[in-house]
């Protein structure tokens, strides 16, 4: 008998399994075609009947060839457990299941001999997490009388820029109790407190890019709502550069440098500033990395957006030749300041790490006012790929780290001088007014989110490993892939009116939130709004612990 | 729930006209205390205007800690006064054994110092007393300033004023500016130093309401200056925010409102001044004040404002004749003490709008 082969691949070795039901498929072959990955194979399977006809058992066989569907046993077209097939099975004949026994992380090393990349997702499931321990706890009543969401105004808006101590605004007295202001002073936006945070063309489809742009213009124009989005580190499309919609964009340079280019020589051209320049050291989903978008997404427009071949294209770890924190604020704040003539804020995006509030602090204490926003990014967000292992095991949470770098502010009496915007897993509950809410009573003046974003256009990426199969190109969904034919499901309409309602949704939640506790303006700071029902994170966070 | 008032006049009143003001009002606060602050002072202290006069609540112990610590400095005390008090038994009062209320001369090395010396020196001193008689509670140090002075105390406040023989008026303690209000801070502990009107280097403020950016505030007044200190109430951030804005920063009163109740972004956008209040709402996004509130302040040069919170959901009233000017929270103690005035000439406050009165008596409404 022939030894059996212990290590050749199957299904069983992988995340996910295909169960099929064979008596209920119609051969349709629409989960074939849906199957971005080439997970599923059709095949002809030699089946055997043994029937009797007679009086007596007078067994015999029948042979067919009975075309079927099976899963494939590669480590590179393997299922990731989209559901693409059972969404497009007219029978229900076909699902994947999450496979508990899966050795993929063992035999792709074994077989490919190089560390595993995938999508942003997951990091810290397992534990319950920080924001779902707090409550808004003080609530208003009786003489401190709560508001009405309906009926008050509320002023839901962040600052985005280098706000002075007000010790230095440069007023001039003037006869009659007037004040005028001297000289210039640092600009300064007041936006909607929920950024679009910064994913890129090449990493989005240029229609997920374009739904996102569109949904921010709609905000803005129709709506009302000043929300700003931040173009990734993959440069914009000219036609935006040029257009007055620009004026809502905010422009992300990395140490890639990817767009800039093209953002450069459009300058002249330009009709409105950009909304802000966000210059961006790290990331909270793979800190100490470089963004990394993989050949097979760099397609032809993408070369020409950012001037690049079509090849793996790696973003350093590092901007070069900044190896200081002085320098960072001298060099490239200034010239990014110089190139928009000072009229337009620029703020840093940094990984929340150990040393966040180190790094907040030499920004905070610097004297030229530059910088015009602290962007802090925590593990458990993040939508691009990247190698596992960075996803898995590198990065830290928001939360504390948020409220240490407020509360640093807040010892150096500087809060609120340079904005601080927070993120990292925000609405992974799919409540982002909620999230927000409670990161803005913890100190910060908003939040950026892209994750959400994805799911509101109809990612089904998970915490738990579904999908995310960023990486590949192969988006089933049309969101993070190049390819004209998977790209073509996504309706960016579709994708525009979920981005607008769910921002309109939020906003009324913002509002409910703020009407109980009687603020009508963002409470930043207010942890005593706060409590939670777990006591370390009450003592760690300073809030009031109840149970 | 609070009750303030003040009196304003160009003649020099009585403390019992501010215990009238404030007894109509009685079913609106819980009868808790009486704290009152006069300034631009008639009686026995108008001949020491310039001098610096301390009030203060103590034990035996504490005032010779006090005295030991002003003498070390080098004031010199020229005057002092202690009101005769009527400890009849049955008095709701939580007395403290003595009230004094000192005049002195300000050390000899400060006889050429500038003003601003001067008033850091009371205002180092004043702290340094707190801070030494705060230890086991041998006293209360209110204030230290020329021309001015403060009494608190726990309790009823009719039993108050007859405790300290308030209600029957006479020309020994006067004052043509008089702040009070008739209720201890009931929402925290009571302490003597919760209860409004709070005093500052000649700021004096009280409020009736709530503060919800209390820790905002806090967090940001605490290092601002050495002043801002025990916040033992919400509402001594309004204090502390007029004490920064109109004396620290040198900005006109106007721009208070700007700071504690900045208009909405929308209506900034409209304005003519639109830099200067995004400047002033941008720098100081931690003095904004939001809750319901009504807040009376005193100037060093005895002028008096009212304003309130951006909702208007506290009242305030400001009743005139040719005379006194009073601002209550309820129409009933304008009405005790200045029946025979034309009501239809009230002013009722709205949420932008500040009600000034100057040290002529000139009622001035200024629109945010």
């Amino acid at each position: 008998m022939e030894t059996m082969r212990v290590n050749q691949l199957t299904a069983n070795d992988l995340p996910w399994k295909i169960l099929y039901n064979a008596s209920r498929c119609t051969l349709c072959g629409s989960c074939l075609a849906t199957c971005s990955f080439r997970a599923i194979k059709a095949k002809v399977e030699r089946r055997r009947m043994v029937f009797s006809e007679g009086d007596l058992p007078e067994p015999r066989a029948r042979f067919s060839a009975v075309p079927v569907i099976r899963q494939g046993t590669s480590i590179r077209d393997y299922c990731r457990g989209c559901a693409m097939c059972e969404k497009v099975c007219p029978n229900d004949a076909i699902r994947p299941e999450r496979n508990v026994d899966t050795r993929h992380p063992i035999v792709t090393r074994c077989l490919g001999g190089d560390s595993i990349k995938r999508g942003g997702r997951k990091n810290l499931e397992g534990t319950i997490r920080t924001l779902d321990t707090l409550r808004v706890g003080r609530i208003s009543q009786m003489t401190d009388p709560s508001l009405d969401a309906q009926r008050h105004k509320f002023d839901l808006l962040a600052p985005f820029g280098r706000i002075l101590p007000p010790g230095r605004l440069p007023f001039i007295a003037g006869t009659d109790q007037e004040m005028s202001l001297g000289e210039l002073t640092p600009p300064v936006s007041w936006v909607y407190p929920v950024i679009i945070g910064d994913m890129s063309i090449g990493a989005l489809s240029w229609r997920m890019w374009e739904a996102v742009a569109m949904a921010t213009a709609y905000l803005n124009e129709e709506c009302g709502l000043p929300v700003r989005m931040c173009s990734g580190e993959g440069g914009v499309p000219r036609r935006l550069l040029r257009s007055k919609y620009l004026k809502y964009m905010i422009l992300q340079i990395a140490s890639g440098h990817f767009g800039w280019n093209r953002i450069a020589t459009s300058m002249p051209d330009m009709i409105e500033d950009p909304a802000g320049i966000l210059i961006k050291i790290g990331q909270g989903a793979k800190p100490g990395d470089g963004g990394l978008l993989q050949a097979g997404k760099v397609a032809e427009h993408i070369q020409a957006i950012r001037g690049v071949p079509k090849a793996d294209l790696l973003s350093p770890p590092n901007h070069q030749g900044l190896y200081s924190i002085e320098e960072s604020v001298q060099k490239m704040f200034l010239s990014l300041n110089a190139a928009f003539k000072f009229r337009v804020p620029v703020a840093i995006k940094v990984a929340a790490s150990a040393t966040s509030v180190s790094v907040f602090n030499n920004l905070v204490r610097d004297p030229y006012n530059i910088v015009g926003g602290f962007f802090l990014d925590g593990i458990d967000g993040g939508t691009g790929a990247a190698h596992e292992v960075s996803l898995d095991h590198t990065g830290h949470p928001i939360v504390s780290k948020l409220r240490d770098c407020y509360l640093a502010a807040v010892t150096q009496g500087r809060q609120g001088q340079i904005p601080l915007w927070a993120a990292g897993g925000l609405g992974k509950t799919g409540d982002l007014a909620a999230d927000a809410f409670k990161m803005i009573c913890l100190g910060a003046n908003g939040v950026f989110t892209g994750k959400l974003i994805l799911q509101m256009a109809g990612c089904v990426g998970n915490d738990m490993g579904r999908c995310n199969a960023c990486n590949t190109g192969l988006c089933p969904a049309g969101i993070t892939t190049q390819e004209p034919q998977l790209v073509r499901r996504l309706d960016p309409d579709r994708v525009a009116q979920n981005i607008v309602n769910y921002y309109l949704a939020m906003d009324q939640e913002l509002k409910k939130l703020m009407a109980p506790i009687g603020n009508s303006t963002l409470p930043v700071g207010r942890a005593d709004a706060l409590v939670s029902t777990d006591r370390a994170i009450a003592e760690r966070l300073k809030i009031q612990h109840v149970c | 729930m609070c009750r303030i008032g003040a009196i304003k006049s160009l003649n020099y009143v009585h403390p019992s006209m501010a215990l009238q003001l404030m007894q109509s009002q009685q079913k609106g606060h819980d009868n808790s205390g009486f704290a009152m602050v006069m300034q631009d002072l008639g009686g026995i202290f108008e001949p020491y205007k310039k001098l610096p006069t301390l009030s203060m609540a103590c034990t035996s112990e504490g005032i010779k800690l006090a005295e030991d610590i002003l003498h070390e400095i080098g004031f010199h005390r020229i005057m002092q006064w202690s009101p005769e008090v009527n400890d009849k038994p049955g008095l709701d009062i939580n007395a403290m054994p003595h009230y004094v209320f000192e005049t002195f001369n300000y050390p000899r090395s400060y006889k050429k110092a500038s003003q601003k010396e001067k008033e850091e020196l009371l205002l180092d001193t004043r702290l340094r007393l707190r801070r030494v008689l705060e230890k086991d509670e041998e006293g209360f140090v209110y204030s230290f300033w020329p021309d001015l002075l403060t009494l608190k105390e726990i309790g009823d406040p009719r039993d108050i004023g007859t405790y300290f023989n308030l209600w029957k008026a006479n020309t020994t303690f006067t004052a043509k500016v008089i702040t009070a209000q008739c209720r201890q801070n009931t929402n925290y502990d009571i302490v003597r130093y919760a209860a409004h009107p709070f005093h500052l280097q000649g700021y004096t403020a009280l409020a009736n309401g709530e503060n919800t950016f209390y820790l905002k505030n806090k967090e940001y007044q605490q290092q601002l200056h050495r002043g801002y200190i025990g916040f033992e109430s919400d509402s001594q951030c309004f204090l502390y925010t007029l004490h920064y804005v109109h004396r620290e920063l040198g900005w006109p009163l106007s721009y208070y409102k700007h700071v504690v109740t900045p208009l909405p972004f929308e209506e900034i956008d409209a304005r003519q001044d639109r830099k200067q209040l995004l400047a002033i709402r941008q720098s100081l996004a931690h003095l904004e004040i939001n809750g319901p509130n009504t807040i009376i302040g005193m100037l060093p040069d005895n002028s008096l404002f009212t304003c309130c919170d951006a909702k208007k959901l506290r009242p305030v009233v400001v009743g005139y004749d040719s005379e006194t000017v009073v601002i209550s929270s309820e129409v009933c103690g304008i009405n005790e003490v200045l029946p025979d005035r034309n009501w239809e000439n009230d002013i009722y406050p709205n949420e932008r709008e500040i009600v000034v009165i100057n040290d002529e008596l000139e009622v001035q409404r200024w629109k945010q």
